[in-house]
């Protein structure tokens, strides 16, 4: 298809002239159409992509592949109205990921199978990810009404790695201590002492909070203090508190955890746990995928007024000749569009403008296996401490496995992701491939059929399908141009969600970060956990 | 729900609520009426079921739905039969909904299953619903005994499905219980494949989890001590100890006093009735104990020994039990030695209340030696006032080689090596547990533990026991736990007496020689237990030999187990804290009692005596109440005030008895008293006329 052609393709939108315009289906930029329609603004949401999500979206085994392999490119300018009144700046699309090492076992089989059952799989371009059934995302998509389009399962447990042991549960409830037989008989009283200096410190007698000095102290030495073992400590730190760098080192010890929140990352953690009967741990993922969480935002959006518009780049800005300030966009169909505040996905950068500062990177990993890497359960997390798998290993790797009761993969398979933070792609990607070496057989080019395991080896997951990439990190911005941030490496969203709601509040200060409504439609109960559906 | 605070209500949910019981109300006016006139129409029963699911609570409309059910099932239609029945399982399940805590629900549908005309596929289905909505809900779970012993579901199945609910929430007392009782039946039913120690032990891994956990969550205690009891019990009942032990002597001077276990005897208090009591002192309760289970060997006893039970628990069964060799039907001689043997066992028939035969056949041999001089006549009944003043009293440096005040266990119960083993693993991990959490389940566990451990090897290694630290622990937990301090200081008077009674040379510091004040030359011994903080008295199986017993000074306010020291001819009791004469009914059983000092207790200050449960009241006393004699005696006074007194005291044949010190101890009372007990010589240390 020629571009001519293309562009004659596009649709013609009416109205032109907006309060916002926002391009990019993110999660973020999901939540403020949202946000901002709920308090009348008018909006025009477009997409580049023809799906909603962006970097958060869940894709079929081709798309992902496609996705990967040929990022999107950037649309030169169609048929361009020169006699503007404005100053035109061409848009630069930069992809966030990058460096995809992809890699599918060679046996004809199972290469057919996935290929005939491409479309059954869901897969998350941000994974890993999950919802804690007590953060503050599961109350925004309360508030903004979004839950009533989604349905949740629960994460039936989750594991820590060492090398020792391989996979043991995280003891993170007092049922979990009770049922956990690694642990000694002492270990579980000092963890489940721990646990209780939690509930106490949150509890309201005045008595039995930690001192103001241990809150400010870094968490790694307030555990230390209460004597509690090593190995304990590691699960409270990684598996439990989710710290992403190794908090015992001292030379690369950075972005020390304070006990303040540490410890709210524990009350996070344990109000999780039993918060929904149905959901057996802390997590809950939602059925057919991550991606469903944007798009319930955009039909909360769309029932609000938002316009929406996939498949429709977006291709420069319009400027004021004099002020040089910011007034609208040229679609690729050549139609010019106005609007007071325009939100960019993170992967625009502006020319002329200083780009986005990079905070990082992360690699994220997905493997497609035949079985679980724990029998008998279809969906956990996992993670690998700092130093689990090699000694200069400085930051944690986050596993989710889902299975196919998700409804994102076929059934008899199974998805994992994996994600670590890193500071360039080789060494994010040699701990993701440990990582996957550590738990999965991973296919080794040359042979065609799928290795067969000595029965003295434990049996691992034969991966059939895996695909590492790296992606880069950046914050928000607000100017006149916004940025929403680019996923980033937590396993849940609250810190995305945190930063949404701050953009927002920047953008309309006298606004209401979802007002409670009182319409009969919109009406969630007192209950706080109405609302939330949860599949048994 | 358990932990979930009770919200109060505002105003306009109680406006709803009235608004409610008004509804109900008319129904149930309506009801009655349909109950009265025995009206069991489809309208009628459809009522009833209104109300019902309004309340659940209204045991009458249950009631009235079962008379309901007989009446129609007068119908003999089998399709009408099970829609019927099927309509009750309905209703009962609409009602628990409604309350899942309604005895009358739970019953009604029991009473629904038990008639054997409805499936009963769907209850466990239905009780695993109210389970996971209440784990702990007993009333679901005393169902569920029911539903699996009519479905004869296997006590396997049920045990796994215990682990389950255990495991999610180990704070489950029902659970917990379940599991013990499902063991139990495992135990005796299949004993080949539950091998008691592989389980045991598994079991305590099992409980130890929970209470490492979280020690202060209680639930787990309870199968701990029931896994505790399981792994030093003796099944098979054993003789513990009996009066006279084997291969005692006792000498009787002259033709009718006694001397006995080569220690002077008070005064001759035996000699009124002539009888020798014999005791047979059991680990257990038992049954059987009669003519053909014990068996004497005396070639001057003339007739049949008629065994009693001394410390009875409203059965048939008895741990204490007691006879009377007729001394004066004898025809013995003196100077000559006359030897008796008693077996017990030897013939089947002695039973514990569980089931098991006695153990281990064996025998008492004692001897009778009758004196030919009497060193001085024996002094009329209740000649002097006993005094129990100190310069009375003298200690003994060491006992003569022919005492047998104490003697050896006849049989101490063997425990197999892996009990022991079981008991010193628990131990240890009790003692590690408290090294990181000064609990008080550690405590009292620790403390369990170490007495059985010592109860099990105290016959090999006396010096190794442990009583002293058990003894602490009991101390330190009366400061940790007030709530329940006096039952940490029952278990430590137990401890304490265990420690005192376990040898001669324990024994000794308490025993003195009592100095009759006139009478220089006669001194009989005494056991002194004074100012011990005793609460409660025990290791009686030690002390069956007493015939002076100075209790004074300590805490108690009860004396149960006393019965079974028939020689007692002398109590002191004063200084107590006992509150009821109800508290003393074990002195009726003792009929050789003639001194006893009850002065400065608790007698009458309690209008309402909380222990009064425990212990026979004259209302329920299954014994004839003597009322014309009580009625006679009280004359003029407040008769319901004495009842107690005279209930204990009627019974008795005392010379000497104080009372002063009470708040009973009134002039009426005194009077009363007087006329109760006719033999009585001495009254508040008053010689009466």
């Amino acid at each position: 298809m020629s571009e001519a052609e293309e562009s004659s393709s596009y649709p013609p939108i009416d109205p032109v002239s907006f309060d916002l315009i926002i391009v990019g289906t993110g999660l973020s930029e999901s939540i403020i159409a949202a946000a901002a329609s709920a308090v009348g603004k008018t909006i025009l949401h477009l997409d580049p992509n023809s799906f909603y999500g962006s970097h958060f979206a869940s894709l079929s085994l081709e798309e992902i592949t496609s996705y990967l392999n040929s990022p999107p490119k950037s649309i030169t300018a169609a048929a361009s109205s020169s006699d503007s009144d404005y100053a035109v700046i061409n848009l630069i699309q930069q992809p966030l990921l990058s460096d995809a090492e992809l890699i599918s076992c060679d046996s004809v089989d199972e290469s057919t199978f996935l290929l005939e059952n491409s479309r059954k799989f869901n897969l998350d371009l941000g994974g890993p990810r999950a919802l804690f059934s007590a953060d503050k995302t599961i109350d925004l998509l309360l508030k903004s009404g979004a839950a009533q389009y989604l349905e949740f399962k629960g994460i039936d447990t989750s594991l820590v790695y060492n090398a020792n042991e391989g996979l043991v549960n995280v003891p993170d409830s007092r049922g979990a201590i009770f049922r956990d037989k690694k642990l000694s008989l002492k270990e579980k009283n000092q963890l489940m002492k721990f646990f209780k200096l939690v509930q106490q410190h949150l509890g309201d007698n005045e008595d039995g909070k930690i001192s103001e000095e241990d809150m400010e102290s870094p968490f790694v030495s307030f555990l230390e203090k209460t004597g509690l073992p090593p190995k304990i400590k590691a699960i409270l730190l990684y598996a439990i508190a989710m710290v992403d760098f190794d908090q015992e080192n001292g030379e690369v010890s950075k972005d020390l955890l304070t006990t303040k929140d540490g410890i709210d990352r524990l009350a996070q953690y344990s109000s999780s746990v039993g918060r929904f009967p149905s959901a057996p741990g802390a997590l809950i993922y939602p059925i057919y995928g991550e991606g469903e969480l944007p798009q319930a935002f955009c039909r909360r959006a769309a029932v609000k007024g938002c316009i929406y518009v996939l498949r429709m780049p977006v291709i420069s800005l319009l400027m004021d000749k004099v002020t040089e300030s910011y007034k609208g966009v040229r679609l690729a169909s050549g139609q010019d569009l106005y609007s007071h505040q325009l939100i960019l996905d993170p992967s625009f950068t502006i020319p002329s403008t200083q780009s986005l500062s990079p905070k990082g990177m992360v690699a994220r990993g997905i493997c497609i296996t035949r079985s679980s890497i724990k029998p008998d359960v279809s969906n956990c997390s996992v993670v690998y401490p700092p130093r689990s798998l090699y000694p200069d290993q400085v930051t944690s790797v986050r596993a989710l496995q889902i299975g196919s009761n998700l409804a994102v993969c076929p059934a008899g398979t199974f998805v994992l992701y994996f994600s670590t933070l890193c500071n360039d792609a080789d060494e994010g990607k040699k701990l993701l491939k440990a990582s996957m070496k550590a738990l999965l057989s991973l296919p080794v080019s040359g042979n065609t059929e799928i290795i067969l395991q000595s029965d003295s080896e434990d049996k691992k997951a034969v991966v059939l399908w895996s695909v590492i990439y790296v992606q880069k990190l950046t914050m928000s911005k607000f100017e006149a141009i916004s940025s929403t941030p680019t996923p980033d490496g937590n396993l849940n969203y609250n810190d995305l969600v945190d930063a949404t709601e701050k953009l927002f509040n920047q953008m309309y200060p006298d606004e209401e970060f979802f007002p409670k409504t009182t319409s009969p439609e919109d009406s969630t109960d007192d209950d706080d956990d109405n609302g939330i559906i949860m599949e048994n | 729900m358990h932990g979930q605070p009770r919200k109060s209500l505002k105003q306009e949910d109680e406006s709803l609520l009235s608004a409610k019981a008004e509804k109900l109300r008319a129904l149930q006016s309506q009801f009655f009426a349909n109950h009265r006139n025995r009206i069991y129409t489809q309208e009628a029963l459809d009522l009833s079921a209104k109300l019902l699911e309004g309340n659940p609570e209204c045991y009458t409309a249950w009631n009235y739905r079962k008379l309901a059910v007989q009446h129609n099932l007068s119908r003999s239609d089998p399709n009408y039969v099970a829609y019927l029945f099927d309509q009750e399982l309905k209703l009962v399940e609409n009602a628990l909904r409604k309350n899942y805590k309604s005895y009358g629900a739970w019953y009604h549908r029991k009473w629904v299953l038990s008639k054997g005309h409805s499936s009963i596929d769907n209850e466990l289905r239905l009780l695993n619903g109210f389970q996971k909505a209440d784990s702990r809900n007993f009333h679901a779970w005393n169902y569920r005994r029911f539903v699996t012993s009519l479905m004869k579901r296997s006590d396997e199945d049920e045990l796994i499905y215990t682990e389950e609910v255990i495991g999610e929430n180990f704070s489950n007392y029902s659970a917990w219980h379940n599991r013990s009782v499902l063991l139990s039946n495992l135990f005796k039913r299949k004993a080949e494949e539950f091998p008691l120690e592989e389980k045991v032990l598994q079991e305590y891994e099992h409980v130890r989890s929970a209470i490492f956990t979280d020690p202060a969550d209680q639930s787990g205690w309870f199968y701990h001590l029931w896994l505790i009891d399981l792994t030093v019990k003796n099944y098979a009942p054993l003789l513990v100890s009996s009066w006279p032990s084997h291969g005692s002597s006792i000498t009787l001077n002259g033709n009718n006093c006694i001397d006995g276990c080569g220690l002077s005897l008070l005064n001759s208090t035996l000699s009124d009735t002539r009888t020798l009591p014999v005791i047979l002192y059991f680990n257990q309760a038992v049954e059987g104990v009669n003519l053909s289970t014990v068996t004497v060997k005396s070639e001057h006893l003339k007739e049949d020994l008629v065994w009693k039970p001394l410390i009875t628990n409203n059965s048939s069964t008895a741990q204490v039990w007691g006879a009377y060799l007729n001394l004066g039907n004898m025809e013995l001689e003196q100077s000559k030695t006359y030897s008796i043997e008693i077996a017990i066992g030897h013939s089947m028939g002695i039973v514990s209340s569980n089931g098991y035969q006695y153990g281990d056949p064996s025998q008492i041999a004692f001897k009778l030696c009758v004196q030919s001089a009497c060193t001085k006549p024996v002094e009329e009944q209740g000649g002097k006032l006993t005094s129990w003043k100190d310069n009375n009293f003298q200690k003994i440096d060491h006992f003569e080689d022919s005492d047998s005040t104490v003697t050896a266990d006849l049989h101490i119960p063997t425990t197999s090596y892996w009990c022991m083993k079981a008991i010193e693993e628990e131990i240890t991990n009790f003692r590690e547990l408290l090294s990181e959490d000064a609990c008080k389940i550690g405590k009292l566990s620790l403390a369990r533990l170490l007495t059985a451990l010592d109860l099990s090897t105290h016959q090999h290694d006396k010096r190794k026991n442990h009583t002293e630290e058990v003894l602490k622990l009991y101390t330190d937990l009366v400061e940790l736990d007030p709530t329940h301090s006096l039952y940490y200081k029952d278990e430590h008077s137990l401890v304490l007496l265990q420690q005192i009674t376990s040898s001669r040379e324990s024994l000794l510091p308490y025993c003195h020689y009592y100095k009759d004040a006139t009478e220089a030359n006669t001194s009989y011994v005494c056991l002194r237990l004074q100012n011990l903080s005793l609460s409660r008295m025990g290791s009686i199986e030690n002390l069956l030999w007493v015939q002076m017993l100075d209790l004074s000074h300590n805490e108690l306010r009860s004396i149960e187990g006393l019965e079974a020291m028939q020689l007692l001819s002398s109590l002191n009791l004063s200084h107590n804290k006992f509150g009821s004469f109800t508290a003393l009914e074990p002195l009726r059983s003792l009929k050789s009692l003639k001194v006893l000092d009850i002065s400065y207790n608790e007698l009458g200050s309690h209008s309402i005596d909380t222990r009064r449960y425990l212990c026979s009241s004259p209302l329920a006393n299954t014994e004839a109440f003597d009322w014309d004699r009580f009625e006679i005696l009280c004359g003029s006074f407040s008769s319901t005030k004495f009842w107690e007194a005279f209930l204990i005291f009627e019974s008795l044949n005392l010379t000497d008895l104080n009372v002063t010190g009470n708040a009973v101890a009134d002039e009426n009372f005194t009077s009363f008293i007087g006329k109760v007990l006719p033999t009585l010589k001495w009254l508040n240390s008053e010689e009466l006329s």
